[in-house]
């Protein structure tokens, strides 16, 4: 209703303008009503179908979660959901089984490479300090009698949850901007002059995007073509054939070459079949793949391991190519699923904050406790359980209980 | 001779009177063993009952209907209400007992209990018949047949007493320990652990230098245990607190390689939360001194119980190192501390009933599933007592869960994960914490126990005559309204928002308290102080207790996903690791399989998907 303006009959495709509350249209997008309990959960069912651009989702995302008392579906969720209802529909359960634990599977690697990527260590590491601060809160309450546990253990407590909440804001402050969803992945193709580049640039996105000819210095400045390769947002650049030049106009070409090369997450550099050296360009921060050109000119074949061997113009090549690409983008966005994961965890992370926020606005002891119950469950569903035997055995550790 | 009983108790500890006592009021025909009924309702260790999470506990037996709430009433010195100065949810209220009136209480207690015989013997081993429990058989030949056993035994199993380099098998200090059990126990398989504990000397209260130490008075008035007792009448006293000292600390460093725990002599693990003191020095050795209460062990009785020193150290450095501390410079001492080793089961072995899955007709509470405490042992006695009627009656079980209440907490604790030191309740423990409280216990769980049949009736007047005054004062609370406007008349300051607000509403602010309703609306007067109290409390967390309810509902929804006689190894997906720890634990819920170490979200899901697709096949078929 907030997103499609109305609800459709039930059961019918609806074309409808998706819109973000009051402001502007995300996606046209068609919408799906399932009233319970006629849904494949038994509850009532909205389904969108919107245009797979990732920024088309993650405004979806965004507006849904506006909507008070919705949240991301936690892993295996509806499944669940359906069968508490009797409604889970499964023509082949064993195939649903080996689904969900494929599934779960990547979710777990997926999790992992979050962990050093989105979050850092710091989900785990922020769960020790919700500990650390359950533990001082919790060893106020239940060992108050004993007379070697100190009387005043909340500041100490305070000034973790503190330090707690402000850094989750700020890595959520950070992950907010999501620049890398925004932008893409940017890949540059570099090389000497002639080497072949936009010759790459065009085979791999398909059309006349670079002008094309035999002499070198053809390109001047930096083309841009942005493509979608297996669903991730590319940005192909091509730059400027890097060699030493009196033409002005050149070297401000060769110039922004760099640059924008510097600025990319990986540099395809283009050269002569016979050519293995990699450029001397220390400001680099990507990584740099070396592509031998022109394999169809000089008969050189494919060595395994080290380069990839091509030719732009014949197609040799290119699909190993072009899969290795999609490899690094899938990587680099940390795999399929990552835009929902992400919003889960964001979602966590949020309700952990507000959680902290609370904790601190409190005075009683049990609240506080209350609130840091929640924000280390929040955490806790991000990274691994949490349970009172973590706090108790810091309490134990760090204080003498015990008349 | 044969004699016929629907249950049997074995054991006269705290865990024992519960259960014989819950069973008789099941009406089921209930026999007491134990040694000597003199010793029935002895404290062994701290003459104390209740504490932080120990307190809810005690409140729960009482809701039930249990002994221990009345007894203490009847028989404590010192009452005291922990972390008055903090929330509701967390008080815990405690008392000192006189160790002679308790024992007292209880044996008349159980004398005038319908349906329950004391049989005074030894129990050498039990009879079994197709694979379940059919009686016991005593050490002097006499057979007693039953429908249900409950073992609460303690640590009577294989009990070893260490004091300094000497050790020897015993129950408590002057018992003998049960041996023909633990080997009854060994022989049918149960995994069998071993733990510690240890308690401080005795001191002879009249040698005491009574001017040099601290006094702490108990609360005045006194609060009861049970919703039954109306006040205490017991005559009050005050605890001494003193510290251990520098010197105190040296006799412990020197001769700490005498005590059995740091020479070797002992291997299995005591409670972190009660340490000896010579690992209180070991570890935490940079603290000048550490509190020493000294506890009155009964009203006509000098002896007196040194909180905090409990020690193994032979008896010659124990009276040394009670020497240098304030006022026990010339105490005496009546008898050396020790520490002693015994035998538990592992609770795994036990369902929430407390039944074993091992055999059944069988039941374990008290020490011998690896807790301490009278508190905890109470509260599992009364459980076993419960469900052993229900299985000689033909079927049933009353269980409680992790929301119902702490004895739900402990229980799930127990029979999922098991323990790794002597299990003692803590607050923390509790996920529901701010629902779960003491002073609601009976409005929780009463209600429970009147449907099961276990509240007699005095009790059961009392508390349908609580809980009608406790609705009428909640509708009418919330039935009156203000404006912010007509609010601010009466000094209270909200915000201008034009929003009509309850009295109910009203108490949630912090600084809006009974008597300022009682100043806007006369009529409330009406309602007694103590109904006021529990509205109150409910208004005040009234938010959380919304959210946890919602909490409670999720929780609930993983503990109604029964699982029954799965072949783990016929689950497709899971993997090795997941499996081999479902057949281990063999979780008799989802929740419960939730809960168990190393299982994963994905295998809950696989779980779930062939709970459907078995009961699809079996309504297909």
């Amino acid at each position: 209703m907030a997103l499609a303006g109305q609800l459709p009959p039930p059961r019918t495709a609806h074309l409808a303008a998706l819109r973000d509350g009051e402001s502007a249209i995300i996606d046209q997008g068609l919408v799906l009503w399932f009233p319970a309990p006629g849904s494949a959960t038994g509850e009532d069912v909205a389904e969108f179908h919107v245009h797979g651009g990732r920024a088309v989702v993650a405004a979806m995302f965004a507006a849904l979660l506006r909507v008070e008392g919705l949240r991301p579906a936690e892993p295996g969720e509806f499944t669940r959901r359906a069968f508490e209802n009797g409604k889970l529909d499964l023509t082949e359960a064993e195939g649903i089984d080996d689904l969900i634990h494929a599934d779960t599977d990547r979710q777990r690697r997926q999790a992992l490479r979050h962990l050093q990527g989105l979050l850092g260590h710091r989900a785990e590491d922020w769960r020790r300090q919700v500990i650390e601060a359950a533990a001082l809160v919790e060893a106020g309450i239940d060992f108050s009698d004993e007379g070697d546990v100190p009387d005043d253990l909340a500041a100490p407590a305070r000034a973790r949850i503190e330090a707690l909440r402000d850094d989750i804001a700020a890595a959520l402050a950070a992950s907010a901007r999501s620049e890398r969803l925004r932008d893409g992945l940017t890949v540059a193709i570099a090389g000497p002059p002639n080497a072949g580049k936009s010759t790459l640039l065009n085979a791999l996105a398909r059309r006349e995007a670079a002008i094309v000819s035999p002499y070198a210095g053809t390109t001047r400045d930096v083309i841009e073509v942005q493509f979608d390769l297996d669903g991730y947002p590319v940005t192909l650049l091509d730059t400027a054939g890097m060699r030493e030049t009196a033409d002005p106009v050149e070297q401000e070409g060769v110039r922004r070459a760099r640059a924008r090369a510097a600025e990319a997450d990986l540099v395809l550099w283009v050269c002569e079949p016979q050519d293995r050296t990699l450029p001397q360009e220390p400001d680099w921060q990507a990584s740099v793949w070396v592509i031998r050109n022109k394999i169809d000119l000089d008969g050189t074949t494919l060595e395994k391991g080290e380069a990839f061997a091509i030719s732009a113009a014949r197609g040799d090549g290119m699909t190993d190519l072009l899969a290795a690409v999609a490899r690094f983008a899938s990587d680099y966005f940390g795999g399929d699923n990552a835009l929902i994961s992400r919003t889960r965890h964001r979602v966590l992370l949020e309700e952990a904050g507000t959680a902290l926020g609370q904790a601190l606005a409190e005075l009683e002891p049990e609240l506080v406790a209350e609130h840091l119950r929640v924000a280390a469950q929040c955490l806790g569903r991000i990274t691994a359980r949490i349970d009172v035997e973590d706090v108790l055995d810091v309490i134990f550790r760090d204080f003498c209980i015990g008349k | 001779m044969s004699t016929g009983f629907d249950v049997i108790v074995i054991g006269g500890g705290h865990a024992g009177c519960e259960a014989a006592a819950a069973a008789a009021r099941m009406d089921a025909r209930t026999a007491l063993l134990t040694h000597r009924f003199a010793t029935v309702g002895a404290m062994s260790c701290n003459p104390a009952i209740g504490g932080l999470g120990k307190g809810h506990l005690v409140r729960e037996v009482d809701a039930l209907d249990g002994l221990m709430a009345r007894v203490i009433d009847r028989s404590g010195i010192q009452f005291r209400m922990l972390n008055r100065r903090k929330g509701p949810a967390v008080r815990g209220p405690r008392a000192q007992a006189d160790r002679g009136l308790y024992a007292a209480a209880m044996q008349a207690e159980l004398r005038a209990t319908a349906n329950l015989t004391v049989i005074e013997g030894e129990a050498d081993n039990l009879s079994m018949a197709e694979g379940r429990v059919v009686g016991v058989r005593l050490t002097d030949g006499r057979e007693l047949a039953a429908g249900a056993v409950v073992v609460t035994t303690g640590t009577f199993l294989r009990g070893l007493i260490h004091l300094g380099e000497r050790s020897w098998p015993a129950g408590r200090i002057d018992e003998a320990p049960s041996l023909g059990l633990s080997v009854a126990f060994e022989r049918l398989g149960f995994a069998l652990g071993r733990l510690k504990t240890g308690t401080p000397a005795r001191l002879d209260g009249r040698t005491i230098d009574w001017g040099a130490v601290e006094m702490q008075p108990g609360d005045d008035p006194p609060e009861p245990f049970s919703t039954l007792t109306e006040r205490i009448t017991v005559p009050q006293v005050s605890c001494g607190i003193t510290r251990t000292t520098a010197a105190t600390h040296a006799v412990i460093r020197a001769n700490v390689h005498r005590s059995p725990m740091y020479s070797g002599q002992i291997h299995s693990r005591g409670p972190r939360y009660c340490p000896s003191i010579e690992d209180k020095i070991v570890r935490f050795g940079d603290r000048d001194g550490h509190h020493v209460f000294l506890e009155p062990e009964g009203l006509d009785d000098p002896t007196i119980y040194p909180n905090g020193i409990s020690t193994s150290l032979p008896e010659e450095v124990q009276a040394a190192l009670i020497a240098t501390i304030p006022g026990l410079e010339r105490a005496r001492m009546l008898r050396p501390g020790y520490a002693i080793e015994y035998d538990h089961v592992d609770p795994r072995e036990l369902d929430p009933t407390l039944e074993t899955r091992r055999l059944k007709g069988l039941f374990l509470a008290g020490q011998i599933n690896g807790t301490t405490g009278y508190e905890e042992a109470a509260g599992q006695g009364l459980m076993a007592g419960l469900n052993a009627a229900l299985r000689a009656g033909g079927g049933g079980a009353f269980v409680l869960d992790r929301a119902d209440g702490y004895i739900g907490v402990m229980m799930d604790d127990l029979v999922t994960r098991g323990v790794s030191e002597p299990y003692r309740m803590f607050t923390s423990r509790a996920e529901y914490r701010l629902t779960l409280r003491a002073d609601n216990a009976d409005q929780r769980l009463t209600g429970r126990g009147l449907a099961l049949g276990c509240v007699g009736e005095a009790r059961t007047a009392q508390h349908h005559a609580k809980m009608a005054a406790l609705a009428n004062a909640k509708a009418l609370t919330q039935a009156l309204t203000l404006t912010p406007s007509e609010a601010r008349k009466h000094g209270l300051t909200l915000n201008l928002d034009g929003q009509r607000r309850s009295a109910f509403a009203l108490l949630a602010y912090p600084d809006i308290g009974w008597g300022d309703l009682l100043r806007i609306w006369p009529e409330l007067a009406d309602i007694e102080p103590g109904i006021a109290t529990h509205v109150e409390i409910d208004a005040k967390y009234d938010v959380y207790l919304q959210r946890q309810r919602a909490d409670v509902e999720a929780f609930r929804r993983d503990e109604a996903l029964v699982l029954n006689n799965i072949d783990y190894a016929a689950v497709p997906g899971l993997s090795n690791e997941v499996r081999q720890r479902l057949e281990t634990h063999q979780p008799r819920t989802l929740g419960q399989a939730a809960r168990l170490d190393g299982i994963t979200p994905a295998a809950l899901g696989i779980l779930v998907a062939y709970l459907r697709r078995t009961a699809r096949q079996v309504a297909a078929s």
